[in-house]
C-alpha cells in the first residue's frame, strides 16, 4: 500500500532535471511528501513539523550536486538529517566493575518486556557473559511463569519470590542473590504499566532508589503510535532510563516511534528486538531506521557504491564500445566484475527502495548465477569472445563441457548477449544506460 | 458504574438482569466519564508538552488545528483527510457557522465514520463460539478472561480454550483468569498443536453444556505467513465441528498501535472472518484513533473496549463518546471553550 519515498519524491520533484537549485516551490512539494511519509510511520506530529522544516531550511537554494537528480538531492538531505537525529553511532550497555552490573527493564504492558529480558539474557550469553534473572512481574497471571521457563531454556537462573512478595523487596535480594553466586549481569523484569499509573510509576522509582540498576531500559513496541512520545516523557521523568529496546521490529511497522522517542528525550535507541526466537536480537543500526521509516532503501549508499567502485574512464570506454557495436564477451566479463565488485546480489537488492527486506527474506538470490556466467565466459577462445557469431554447434558443446555447465547455459547466453547488443546498437546515439543491471537481463 | 450488559451480547435473556430506565441511564453517562476521567490523568502532562489550541475563524490555520488533532490520534492521514474535507465542504456550503457548530459537527461526522455494522456480541447459539486473534501483547488473554466474566454474571457458563500453545506460561495466564471467572478451561501441553486443543475445546463445550466457547490464539504478527496459516488452520477446525462457526472472531487491537494497526487489521481479516474489533488499553493516554481508520476503510465494527487489568475494565463502544473524548483535550481544552 505505501509507495516507496523515494518514488514519490521523484514524481513531486518530476521535470527538474538539469536545474542547478532547488526552488522553494520544489521544496514545498518534497516537504509535504515527507510528512506525509513520517505521519504514516507513526513519527509523532510535532517532531515531524520540526523535521519537515529543518529539512526545509537545508533544501532551499541548495545546490543539486552533478551527478544526482534533484530528487535524490532532496533525499540525501532528508536522510542526513533523519541520521543525525537518530544519533549515529550504535550505543552500548554500561558494565559496572563492582559485580553484578543490574539492567532493569520497564514499559507497558504487552510490550515485550519479559520476552526480551530473555533474549538479552540470550544476547549476553552469547558474549560469554554470565547473566541472571529476576521476576519482578507479580501482577501479570503467570509473568513469573514465562520468566521461569524463559531461563530454564537457556540455562539461566532465575530468582523469583512467587507472586505475594513486594517487587521492591524481590529486586534488593535478587541483586544480593545474584552478587552471591558471582554473576556478572542481572536483568530485572518489571510488571508492565501505564506511565500514568502513580501508584505503579511509584513503584518503579523505589526498585531503581533501592537497586540503583547501570542500566534503565525503556521496551518499546515497534507499532506505537503518536503516544509513545506521551510515554517515553513519563518514563524518563520518573525513572530516567538509559536507553531503548524496540521491540517486534519483524512486523512491517516503520519504527517511528523510535524517532520520536530519540528527539523527545535525548535517549538512544539500544536494542532492536524481533521475531519469536530468542536469539531475534541485536544492537541498534540507527541508520538503518532511518531508511526504513522512509521507505527508501538505501538509495544513497547504492548511489555511493556504484560511483566509487565504477571506474569513470572505463565507462567511458565502454559507452564508445557500445555505440560502435563492437561490444564483445570480453566487455561483458569485465562488467560483470565490476557490478560483483559493489558486492553480493542480494545486498545490493536490499539497497535498491521499494523492495521491503521482509520480502527479501523469502527472495534466494543466487550469485552463482554470475559465477556460472563468468566460467562459460572463460571457456570460450579469445577469438570467440570477440566474434561470437563464430560459436556454432561443435563449439558450444565444448564450452559447455569446459564450463561445467551444459549446452542449454551457453544457448542462453549466447542469446542474452546478442539481445544486448540489439539493445545497444537501437540505442543509436544515446547514452549509456545509468543502471548496469539492465545490461545482463536476467542472468540465471 | 456497569453498563447495561444485557445490551452488549444478543442471546443473553433480558430477564438475566433488570434494570430501571434511569439505572441505564446513569450507567451510559458512567462509560463516559469513566473514560474521562481516565483521560483527565493524562491530560496535565500533554497539555505541558503540547499546548492547546484554540480557534475562532475558517481559515488554513484552523483545518490544520483538526487535522493536527485528528493524527494526534493516530487517525491516519486517509481518514483525516476525509473528516476534514467532508467538514470543509460543509463550512463552505454556509451550514457550519460558528466553532461551537463545528466543534459539534466535527464530532458527528467523526463518529459517521466508524462502520455502522453490528456491534453487538453474538451468543445466541450452543455453544457459541468466540475466536480471538490479534498481535503479539495486544490483551487477547485478558480481554478473555473480561468477557468471560461479563458472560458468567449475565448467567452464561463459557468454556475457555488455551489455543496459545506457543508462549512460555501463556497456558498459564489463562487457567489463572479461568480461576478468576470461575469457568473450565481446556489445555494441551505447551508447544502442542493448536488445532487439537481448539477441537477438544469444542467437544468439551457440548459434552458439558457450556453456553459459550472463548478461545484463545497466540499472538502472532501479521506478517509470520505461516502462523497466519495456522490462524486460518484453526478456523477450518472450528468449522468442521460447528459448520457456522466461529460466531464471532474478535480482533485485539491496542490503543497505544499506530498506523501498522491497519495493516494488521487487514491482514487478519484477510486470514480469518473478523466480526469485530476489541480496543484494548484505552486507560492509557493513547487516543486508539486507529481503531477509527480501522473501522472505516475495512468496513470493520469497533465491538468492546478496554480500560484496565480488572475483570469489570471492559465496556461497550459507542462512536459518539469516543469522537467527543479525541477532540476533548486537543482542540477545546482552553479555557473557558466549547467544553
Amino acid at each position: 500500500m505505501f509507495d516507496s519515498l523515494s518514488d514519490k519524491l521523484q514524481l513531486a520533484l518530476d521535470g527538474l532535471k538539469g536545474q542547478g537549485k532547488l526552488t522553494e516551490k520544489d521544496v514545498e512539494r518534497a516537504a509535504r511528501e515527507i510528512r506525509l511519509a513520517l505521519l504514516e510511520a507513526d513519527v509523532n506530529y510535532k517532531v515531524v513539523k520540526q523535521f519537515v522544516d529543518k529539512v526545509k531550511e537545508r533544501a532551499l537554494g541548495a545546490e543539486v550536486l552533478e551527478s544526482l537528480t534533484p530528487a535524490q538531492q532532496f533525499v540525501k538531505i532528508v536522510n542526513e538529517e533523519l541520521s543525525d537525529l537518530m544519533g549515529s553511532a550504535t550505543t552500548k550497555l554500561t558494565f559496572s566493575p563492582r559485580l553484578p552490573t543490574v539492567i532493569m527493564m520497564v514499559g507497558l504492558q504487552g510490550s515485550g518486556k519479559t520476552t526480551a529480558c530473555g533474549k538479552l539474557a540470550n544476547f549476553l550469553l552469547a558474549q560469554g557473559k554470565s547473566p541472571a534473572l529476576v521476576a519482578g512481574d507479580v501482577y501479570r497471571p503467570a509473568a513469573v511463569d514465562q520468566l521461569k521457563a524463559l531461563g530454564a531454556q537457556l540455562g539461566v537462573p532465575v530468582y523469583d519470590e512467587g507472586t505475594d512478595a513486594d517487587p521492591v523487596d524481590i529486586a534488593k535480594h535478587g541483586v544480593e542473590w545474584a552478587r552471591e553466586r558471582g554473576k556478572e549481569i542481572l536483568i530485572i523484569d518489571t510488571a508492565g504499566r501505564l506511565h500514568i499509573d502513580e501508584k505503579l510509576m511509584d513503584e518503579l522509582v523505589r526498585i531503581r532508589n533501592v537497586v540503583k540498576p547501570h542500566n534503565v531500559l525503556l521496551v518499546l513496541d515497534a507499532m506505537t503510535g503518536q503516544d509513545a512520545v506521551n510515554v517515553a516523557l513519563q518514563f524518563q521523568e520518573r525513572v530516567q532510563f538509559d536507553g531503548v529496546v524496540l521491540t517486534k521490529m519483524d512486523g512491517d511497522a516503520r519504527g517511528g516511534a523510535a524517532l520520536s522517542v530519540r528527539a523527545v528525550t535525548g535517549r538512544p535507541i539500544k536494542f532492536a528486538s524481533s521475531g519469536e526466537k530468542l536469539d531475534n536480537f541485536e544492537y541498534f543500526h540507527p541508520d538503518r531506521v532511518a531508511s526504513r521509516i522512509l521507505g527508501m532503501g538505501d538509495v544513497l549508499s547504492l548511489i555511493e557504491r556504484a560511483e566509487k567502485t565504477i571506474d569513470e574512464k572505463r565507462a567511458r570506454e565502454l559507452e564508445q564500445k557500445l555505440r560502435k557495436s563492437t561490444f564483445t564477451f570480453d566487455d561483458f566479463l569485465e562488467q560483470i566484475q565490476q557490478v560483483r565488485k559493489m558486492g553480493s546480489l542480494s545486498s545490493l537488492l536490499g539497497m535498491i527502495p521499494g523492495i521491503p527486506s521482509a520480502k527479501l527474506k523469502g527472495l534466494q538470490v543466487d550469485d552463482r548465477a554470475f559465477d556460472k556466467i563468468q566460467a562459460v565466459i572463460s571457456s570460450m577462445t579469445a577469438e570467440e569472445r570477440r566474434h561470437p557469431e563464430m560459436i556454432n554447434g561443435s563449439r558450444r558443446r565444448r564450452i559447455a563441457a569446459g564450463s561445467g555447465s551444459d549446452i542449454h547455459a551457453v544457448n542462453q547466453l549466447l542469446n542474452q548477449f546478442k539481445q544486448v547488443q540489439k539493445m545497444m546498437k537501437q540505442l543509436g546515439s544515446g547514452r549509456m544506460p545509468k543502471n548496469p543491471f539492465q545490461m545482463f537481463g536476467n542472468p540465471s | 458504574m456497569s453498563y447495561d450488559w444485557s445490551e452488549v451480547f444478543i442471546g443473553v435473556g433480558r430477564e438475566a438482569i433488570v434494570r430501571t430506565p434511569e439505572e441505564t441511564r446513569e450507567s451510559r453517562t458512567g462509560w463516559f466519564s469513566q473514560l474521562r476521567e481516565g483521560l483527565s490523568k493524562s491530560r496535565k502532562a500533554i497539555q505541558q508538552q503540547f499546548a492547546s489550541v484554540l480557534f475562532d475563524r475558517f481559515d488554513e490555520d484552523l483545518w490544520e488545528r483538526i487535522e493536527e488533532a485528528l493524527i494526534f490520534a493516530d487517525v491516519g492521514v486517509e481518514t483525516t483527510v476525509s473528516i476534514v474535507s467532508a467538514l470543509e465542504a460543509e463550512a463552505n456550503a454556509g451550514t457550519i457557522n460558528d466553532s461551537s457548530g463545528l466543534l459539534a459537527r466535527l464530532r458527528e461526522v467523526t463518529a459517521a465514520h466508524f462502520y455502522q455494522g453490528e456491534t453487538r456480541i453474538d451468543v445466541r447459539h450452543s455453544p457459541s463460539v468466540i475466536l480471538m486473534v490479534g498481535v503479539n501483547g495486544t490483551g487477547k488473554t485478558t480481554t478473555i478472561g473480561k468477557i468471560a466474566w461479563h458472560l458468567k454474571e449475565l448467567g452464561k457458563q463459557p468454556l475457555l480454550v488455551a489455543g496459545d500453545t506457543f508462549r512460555a506460561a501463556a497456558v498459564e495466564q489463562l487457567v489463572e483468569w479461568g480461576k478468576r471467572v470461575g469457568c473450565e478451561v481446556v489445555r494441551h501441553e505447551r508447544g502442542g498443536d493448536p488445532g487439537a486443543v481448539v477441537y477438544d475445546g469444542i467437544v468439551a463445550a457440548e459434552a458439558r453444556g457450556a453456553d459459550v466457547v472463548i478461545i484463545d490464539t497466540a499472538g502472532r504478527l501479521h506478517t509470520q505467513v505461516n502462523l497466519m496459516k495456522e490462524l486460518e488452520k484453526i478456523g477450518r477446525v472450528i468449522k468442521k465441528r460447528i459448520p457456522d462457526a466461529p460466531h464471532e472472531c474478535l480482533l485485539t487491537i491496542d490503543a497505544t498501535t499506530g498506523q501498522n494497526g491497519l495493516i494488521q487489521a487487514r491482514m487478519f481479516k484477510e486470514a480469518v472472518d473478523i466480526s469485530g474489533v476489541v480496543l484494548t488499553k484505552m486507560d492509557g493516554t493513547a487516543k486508539g484513533g486507529i481503531a477509527l481508520a480501522i473501522s472505516h476503510e475495512l468496513q470493520l465494527p469497533i465491538k468492546l473496549i478496554g480500560t484496565g487489568e480488572k475483570l469489570e475494565s471492559l465496556q461497550p463502544f459507542e462512536p459518539a463518546a469516543f469522537a467527543s473524548l479525541l477532540f476533548d483535550d486537543s482542540l477545546s481544552a482552553g479555557p473557558g471553550r466549547l467544553v
